[in-house]
């Protein structure tokens, strides 16, 4: 065997070996990025999550201007940390809509009394039906929604204050 | 004491994306009545992939989300659609991505010629191997 070829394995070692030392060093991104983006919603009739508040369908979302639709869950934590950037989307004229997954009336209900309440009407996602029609893959996510119910961006994770220029700027966009 | 009261506290903790209250959805852990259909949806369901748990199919997964797709998969092969609709559906949702299935998309042509390549690499040794013994 000629020298060259002896060096093989020892030169996918340290291809290995820093394939390795790469991935350590930058993870790789666990996001799934839903494919119905730029895309119209599909079809969807949710019932109230609580009687508080109406439910809602795939027309809710198509009311000529573009809205968030914040996919959430009482029992998700970074869920209520969101509450008070959503608030202030809502203070400065977003107008927000919610999907609940596998939430009961009672939990929500003391939820959003501790959280704040910025939404205007709120889904039951029992099953996850929606949400999985939707290509979400958790909570919280947020959908930017324009006026003819296309899809025009997805949030992964809980909003930030940093977010909020970004997302009017988007809203504005989506015009 | 200090470090008691901290053990205490982070066994007190909930894991961060904490399941919630509602039961398992009714088919995520009941068979199907006709077994063939249960078959298809048992062979589907190990062939897609868990959004929570990301190295596990659906039917090995635990997380509530893929309870949820479970019972999707099953109520909807119960409807009478074809196992190939389904995935595709979740395709169209969560892109390749969700499918164990390998596709013949490019990204996935080296996974194609792999074994092919492999053989040749084997069959040149050989006759190297063959063409040596020959000259000695």
């Amino acid at each position: 065997m000629s020298r060259g070829l002896r060096l093989i394995p020892i030169i996918l070692l340290l291809f290995l070996l820093s394939g390795l030392a790469w991935r350590l060093i930058k993870p790789a991104d666990t996001a799934i990025p839903s494919q119905m983006v730029e895309r119209q919603l599909p079809q969807f009739e949710l019932p109230p999550a609580m009687p508080a508040k109406p439910g809602l369908s795939a027309a809710d979302l198509a009311t000529g201007e573009p809205r968030l639709l914040n996919i959430f869950a009482s029992w998700c934590v970074p869920c209520a940390s969101e509450g008070k950037v959503l608030q202030e989307l809502q203070r400065r004229g977003v107008k927000i809509d919610s999907i609940a997954v596998r939430d009961t009336p009672e939990a929500l209900t003391a939820f959003l009394a501790r959280n704040g309440d910025p939404y205007e009407r709120i889904g039951a996602d029992r099953q996850s039906d929606v949400q999985i029609a939707l290509g979400s893959s958790g909570v919280p996510e947020t959908f930017l929604i324009d006026g003819h119910g296309v899809v025009r961006r997805q949030y992964i994770g809980a909003l930030n204050a940093s977010n909020i220029p970004g997302v009017l700027q988007e809203l504005e966009q989506a015009r | 004491m200090k470090n008691a009261a901290l053990l205490f506290t982070l066994l007190l903790a909930q894991p961060l994306f904490a399941d919630s209250n509602l039961p398992p959805a009714y088919w995520a852990n009941r068979e199907l009545p006709n077994p063939r259909q249960e078959a298809e949806a048992q062979a589907l369901m190990e062939q897609l992939r868990c959004l929570v748990c990301q190295g596990q199919s659906i039917a090995d997964s635990d997380a509530e989300l893929a309870g949820d797709m479970r019972d999707l998969v099953r109520r909807r092969i119960a409807a009478g659609e074809k196992p190939s609709v389904i995935r595709s559906w979740l395709m169209q949702r969560y892109g390749t991505w969700i499918s164990y299935k390998p596709t013949d998309e490019p990204a996935a042509w080296p996974l194609w010629l792999a074994p092919l390549a492999l053989l040749l690499i084997g069959v040149w040794l050989i006759r190297r191997r063959i063409k040596l013994k020959a000259s000695e």
